[in-house]
């Protein structure tokens, strides 16, 4: 889509952000440009603490409390929204400008209906009589592909489920027609199977009212689907700009090279029939509710076998199993052979030396008030029976193989860096001189370029030390990247297993096929493509 | 038919506060099972005969096993009936003794009269104050609402009480500084006669209340479906009425009830401060005393009063929640 | 091996904190602290030290009786005397320990059996869980001074029933409270890691759980100790807690109480019964003042992450 001859509608000069943080004012957006012009859609890209959601709300003039808009001109279809009253900016918000949050489920109001809610800001600035909006409204459901259009409307937030709810937030935003939509992350909440026809309603509605739209999120393949031209964004500030086409073949700057070529590593996977856990038939609830029926893993020594599915999947559930916090109700784990019991407190310190843990949440998984020398310290002495100067030496050791060094004995968790976090992780996992790694969406919460540092560590520790790793994940792209097997699971059953040639090689099984033709991929037009194969594939799964 | 989810919670609730009822009257009851063993004894005085003193004894039913004289007790008070006083007993055996009910009828009138003045005055003032400084957040006015609050909740409820007695009493007397009415009292003098004691709890209540009040709302402002109607540029009126206050609801009565209840106990000092004839000078006395089925009685009706407070807000609570009332 | 160029572990930098000894940290937080704080801290170093040093303080003995009763504020007796003689700067000053002393030895032993129990029950959950809690519903289903009154004219007004018993039902308080924060601290990975690794009960208690709820307890206990001092203090005030001839502010308030009748003849006379009534009310005030910038403090630090 050429862009050049249209007319400008948002024009930001120069912007500059403060957000207060430790005590002080910094500066989060330091002088950053953006136009956009009438129809178009910017893709605003970057990665967590970038501030692409900071300079979307900007574009609003809006600051969320703890920030402030310090100095330049926003200027929105010939205005500057930094010299505007509060009261001149509330007039276009919701009626030229609207927002969808990354939340749908917080940021519709529990107490009224969806209806009410979507018709509100165009009936309140005066656009339109309550009347006409609920039936434009109904149209435009109906244009959000929501079920049963005319009815859902007078449902509340909490009675449809999440997707529908970041449709009808979409439809909510189109009421009034505006010229400018800001959509903060809006489908990161959402499951890779859901997230397609969400991106899909929210790409025509945009298109079918010619609106001009800023996409903020930090994922490539999505970007590429929804976005004319992408802006990438590093640290508060552009690192470059170029149509979509463009920046997809032919990125200038290094950042967005590495930034691309993440999705580069692939492993070769290879089996081994020396089996070092053995799930067999295990079926597992909590309460009353059945999360797992007759599952059956297998996994080979020295070699990863990853487990992929969505939420409510039971991927997780399985690692409970494993590691004895869930025993299971039917069933047997076999490890080297031998069946483990099935409770926590019967396992021997022998039998949980040789299975260890590492968490998606680094920052949950640490005690924030224990030094990196107590966390990876504890495991040594708690294990290997070392005591003073030898259980620094050896924790020493286990710096170096993460590749930090002594300097970080001393530090909190709040004092590191997200993969750095995630590094000590999987050093205190190390100092167990554990068989088995349980890996449990272990990248999901990290940036790209940290996730690939991470993954690497990972596989080349696994060279080193032979150890076997059960890697839990609903990335696809991790799985290509790190896997000898795969287990692919829905609603607590294993689809489909095998090694990892074999699943991502036709045939499939009608879940494993939706599912793997929902990752969005980094193409322009994969969208449009997939949509049209995608309705046979939910229909074969019935 | 399945029953709405909104009724059967109110139902699970409400049988939730009789158990609870339940357990209070049986700690309330096993008070008397810890006295010690001479109390008979204490009460009738040392020169009571073996003969008054058994005979007492088979009164108060310490022959029979404890569960029974629970429920005769309870049966009792769920028949209005609270036993007899400890006092006007004398060793000779002469019992002057009155019904616990009819000590305690007259009394309790004159403290819900207290509690509901201070109320009507309090309640609509706090809530006014706390969700006006929760919207002019960290200006003059919350700074000093916030500041004069803290430093009233901090101190003693006699001490208000006797400042106000020393300003509008002792120093320039515009209100008595004892309280005394009666049933024959007129409604008009009755009020003024309670004034002091009354601007006493309100101030206390007020304070609580508001603080409560403006965290609550805070809090609630918080929300991101806020902000969202703050970017849908809706007027802040539009956003408090609309979007902030029907789910204010559940966190406002809450604050209401928990200083409701709070205010039935804050009766007992100033009560005693202005010699307002209540129940809880009532039940001051009778601890001096140690006039045990008295106390019992008197406990017994706080407990209750609190239990029934707290229900309240949790069943409104609970009609108000829309995930209830809209269920899937 | 190497990661992409330019890329390396130990220079990864996000949004990280500054690096600070825990003695810089406190150091920036009081130089940082508002005003009322100050004077919170101020007022609290005052109360110890009178307290700690009564003896040396005050003038004359905590029950002595001197041959005047109801004598004038003057150079002998600086607020005067009491019903029967006794002075009343010295009782102030006497009361400051006693009054602070037992409210303090009550809000520890609360502290001990609420909090011991909370986590206890937070960390073992189910039917030790329920038991207790459902306990402490109960309990908690009863008004506090109501209770209290109760309990009293059961085991009689002695110092120690007033402490066990005071500590006991505020226990509840604090058992809810650090409930609901040790079962925050629970659910968090690095506690299940413990489990996992196989550390026993007291190790994830002291090493994993405690620290971490340090904060709202410390400010906790202020508040309570609040409470304490202002329930033991009515309760003196209506002639069952702290009796005769020990000094109490409560106790002080009631014995002077009818002084305030002659304000319009002798106002210093007016004001001696609220002296006692000032002294709690300022202690009271000033521990909320440091309470409510603490818990500004790290209830903001939580809004950060």
């Amino acid at each position: 889509m050429s862009t050049d001859s249209k007319e400008v509608l948002l024009k930001m000069r120069d912007m500059r952000i403060d957000g207060f943080s430790d005590e002080k004012w910094h500066e989060i957006i330091k002088g950053v440009d953006l136009t956009l012009h009438k129809g178009e859609v910017l893709g605003l890209i970057g990665e967590s603490g970038a501030g692409k959601s900071t300079l979307g709300l900007a574009a609003m003039g809006f600051a969320r409390p703890g920030c402030r808009l310090t100095s330049g001109e926003i200027w929105f279809d010939g205005v500057d929204l930094m010299k505007e009253s509060e009261a001149a900016k509330q007039k276009l918000r919701g009626a030229r400008i609207a927002y969808v949050a990354q939340s749908a489920a917080a940021a519709f109001n529990p107490a009224h209906t969806l209806m009410e809610q979507t018709i509100e800001a165009g009936v309140r600035h005066g656009l339109s009589s309550p009347d006409e909006a609920r039936e434009d409204a109904k149209k435009l459901f109906a244009a959000m592909d929501l079920p049963d259009p005319n009815n859902i409307g007078d449902r509340f937030p909490h009675q449809v489920s999440g997707g529908q709810l970041q449709r009808a937030m979409t439809a909510m935003a189109m009421a009034s027609r505006p010229d400018l939509i800001i959509f903060d992350e809006p489908t990161t909440a959402l499951d890779v199977t859901t997230q397609v026809n969400v991106l899909a309603a929210m790409r025509n509605a945009v298109e079918q009212f010619h609106t001009a739209a800023i996409y903020i999120t930090h994922d490539l393949a999505v970007v590429a689907q929804m976005a004319d031209r992408i802006k990438v964004l590093r640290y508060g500030v552009e690192v470059e700009e170029a149509d979509t086409q463009t920046m997809l073949t032919d990125p200038k700057e290094e950042y967005t090279k590495s930034l691309w070529s993440v999705r580069s590593i692939e492993k070769e996977a290879e089996s081994a029939d020396d089996k070092i856990l053995e799930i067999r038939n295990i079926t597992a609830a909590y309460g009353k509710v059945p999360v797992l029926k007759n599952v059956d893993i297998a996994v080979s020594r020295g070699k990863t076998v990853s487990i992929v599915g969505e939420s409510g999947s039971g991927k997780s559930t399985t690692a409970r199993v494993v590691t004895g916090l869930l025993p299971q109700l039917e069933g047997d784990v076999l490890f080297n052979g031998d069946p483990l019991p099935p409770k926590l407190k019967d396992r021997s310190r022998d039998q949980l030396q040789r299975i260890q843990m590492i968490y998606q949440m680094a920052d949950t998984a640490m005690n924030p008030r224990q030094t990196v020398r107590e966390i990876i310290g504890r495991p040594v002495e708690f294990y290997t029976g070392k005591r003073g100067k030898a259980v620094d030496q050896r924790v020493k050791e286990l710096l170096e193989m993460i590749e930090l060094d002594e300097s970080f004995m001393d530090r909190l968790p709040g004092e590191l860096s997200g993969g750095q976090k995630q590094r000590i992780c999987i050093a205190r996992a190390l100092a167990a001189e554990p068989e088995l790694i349980i890996c449990d969406e272990v990248t999901s919460a990290l940036d790209q370029i940290v996730q690939e540092g991470i993954l690497k560590l990972l596989m080349h520790l696994q060279e080193e030390l032979g150890v076997s790793y059960i890697f839990i994940t609903h990335d696809i792209a991790t799985v290509r990247a790190i896997s000898d097997e795969v287990v692919v699971m829905y609603q607590g059953e294993v689809v489909e297993q095998g090694g990892k040639q074999e699943i991502f090689s036709e045939p499939h099984p009608p879940y494993t096929e939706l599912l793997l033709a929902s990752v969005p991929e980094m193409e322009i037009g994969w969208l449009e493509k997939t949509l049209t194969t995608l309705g046979e594939k939910r229909a074969a799964m019935g | 038919m399945t029953v709405h989810p909104v009724i059967r919670t109110v139902l699970q609730r409400l049988a939730l506060g009789v158990m609870t009822l339940f357990f209070v009257s049986i700690v309330i009851f096993s008070g008397v099972e810890m006295l010690p063993g001479d109390f008979t004894q204490a009460v009738l005085g040392q020169a009571a005969t073996e003969e008054t003193v058994a005979a007492f004894r088979r009164e108060l039913g310490l022959d029979q096993p404890a569960y029974i004289r629970y429920f005769d007790w309870i049966g009792g008070v769920v028949t209005g009936d609270f036993g007899t006083s400890f006092s006007g007993r004398a060793a000779s055996g002469i019992d002057r003794s009155r019904d616990v009910v009819d000590l305690i009828g007259p009394r309790l009138w004159n403290t819900l009269f207290l509690a509901s003045m201070t109320a009507i005055v309090a309640v609509p003032l706090a809530l006014f104050l706390g969700i006006t400084a929760a919207l002019y957040r960290n200006s003059v006015y919350d700074r000093v609402v916030n500041a004069t609050t803290l430093a009233t909740i901090s101190t003693p409820e006699f001490f208000v009480a006797y400042i106000l007695i020393l300003f509008l009493a002792a120093l320039n007397p515009i209100f008595p500084s004892l309280a005394n009415v009666s049933p024959d009292t007129e409604l008009s003098e009755r009020i003024y006669r309670s004034a002091l004691p009354a601007m006493t709890l309100a101030l206390v209540i007020i304070a609580h209340m508001m603080r409560m009040t403006r965290a609550a709302i805070i809090n609630l402002l918080a929300s991101p479906y806020i902000e969202m109607a703050r970017l849908k540029g809706l007027s802040s009126t539009r956003v408090i009425l609309f979007h902030a206050l029907p789910n204010a609801w559940a966190p406002i009565v809450n604050v209401i009830a928990f200083n409701l209840a709070y205010l039935v106990v804050g009766v007992v000092v100033v009560e005693v401060v202005f010699v307002y004839p209540g129940i809880g000078q009532l039940m001051v006395d009778a601890v001096t005393t140690r006039d045990i089925p008295v106390v019992q009685a008197c406990a017994l009706i706080f407990a209750a009063t609190y239990i029934v407070l707290n229900l309240l807000a949790d069943i409104i609570s609970i009609v108000t929640n829309p995930r209830l009332l809209h269920p899937r | 091996m190497s990661t992409s160029e330019g890329y390396s572990a130990k220079d990864e930098v996000g949004q990280v904190r500054t690096r600070r000894t825990w003695r810089q940290r406190a150091w920036i937080e009081l130089k940082k602290a508002p005003f009322t704080a100050w004077v919170g801290m101020v007022v609290i170093a005052i109360y110890l030290i009178v307290a700690l040093f009564a003896p040396l303080i005050a003038p004359y003995g905590e029950a002595e009786i001197t041959p005047i009763p109801y004598a004038p504020w003057g150079a002998e007796h600086v607020f005067g005397t009491d019903q029967i003689g006794r002075d009343i700067l010295s009782r102030l000053i006497f009361g400051a320990r006693n009054t602070i002393g037992i409210a303090l030895a009550t809000t520890f032993l609360a502290f001990l059996i609420g909090g011991g129990l909370a986590l206890v029950a937070a960390i073992s959950r189910g039917w030790v869980d329920q038991i207790l809690s459902r306990f402490v519903d109960v309990l908690m289903a009863i008004p506090s001074l109501i209770f209290a009154l109760m309990l009293l004219s059961i085991f009689g007004s002695n110092i120690t029933s007033l402490i066990i018993i005071i500590a006991v039902l505020d226990s509840t308080r604090v058992f809810r409270l650090t409930r609901a924060v040790a079962m925050n601290v629970v659910v968090m990975e690095y506690v299940e890691a413990a489990k996992l690794r196989g550390e026993g009960l007291g190790w994830v208690m002291r090493r994993e759980i405690l620290p971490n709820i340090m904060p709202p307890l410390v400010a906790e206990f202020g508040l309570r100790f609040c409470f304490v001092f202002l329930t033991i203090a009515a309760l003196s005030f209506l002639g069952v807690g702290i009796q005769p001839p020990t000094a109490d502010w409560g106790s002080m308030v009631r014995e002077n109480a009818s002084l305030i009748q002659f304000a319009q003849f002798d106002l210093k006379a007016g004001i001696t019964p609220l002296l006692p009534a000032a002294a709690i009310a300022i202690l009271t005030i000033a521990v909320n003042f440091v309470v409510d910038w603490f818990l500004m403090k790290t209830s903001g630090l939580r809004d950060e992450h």
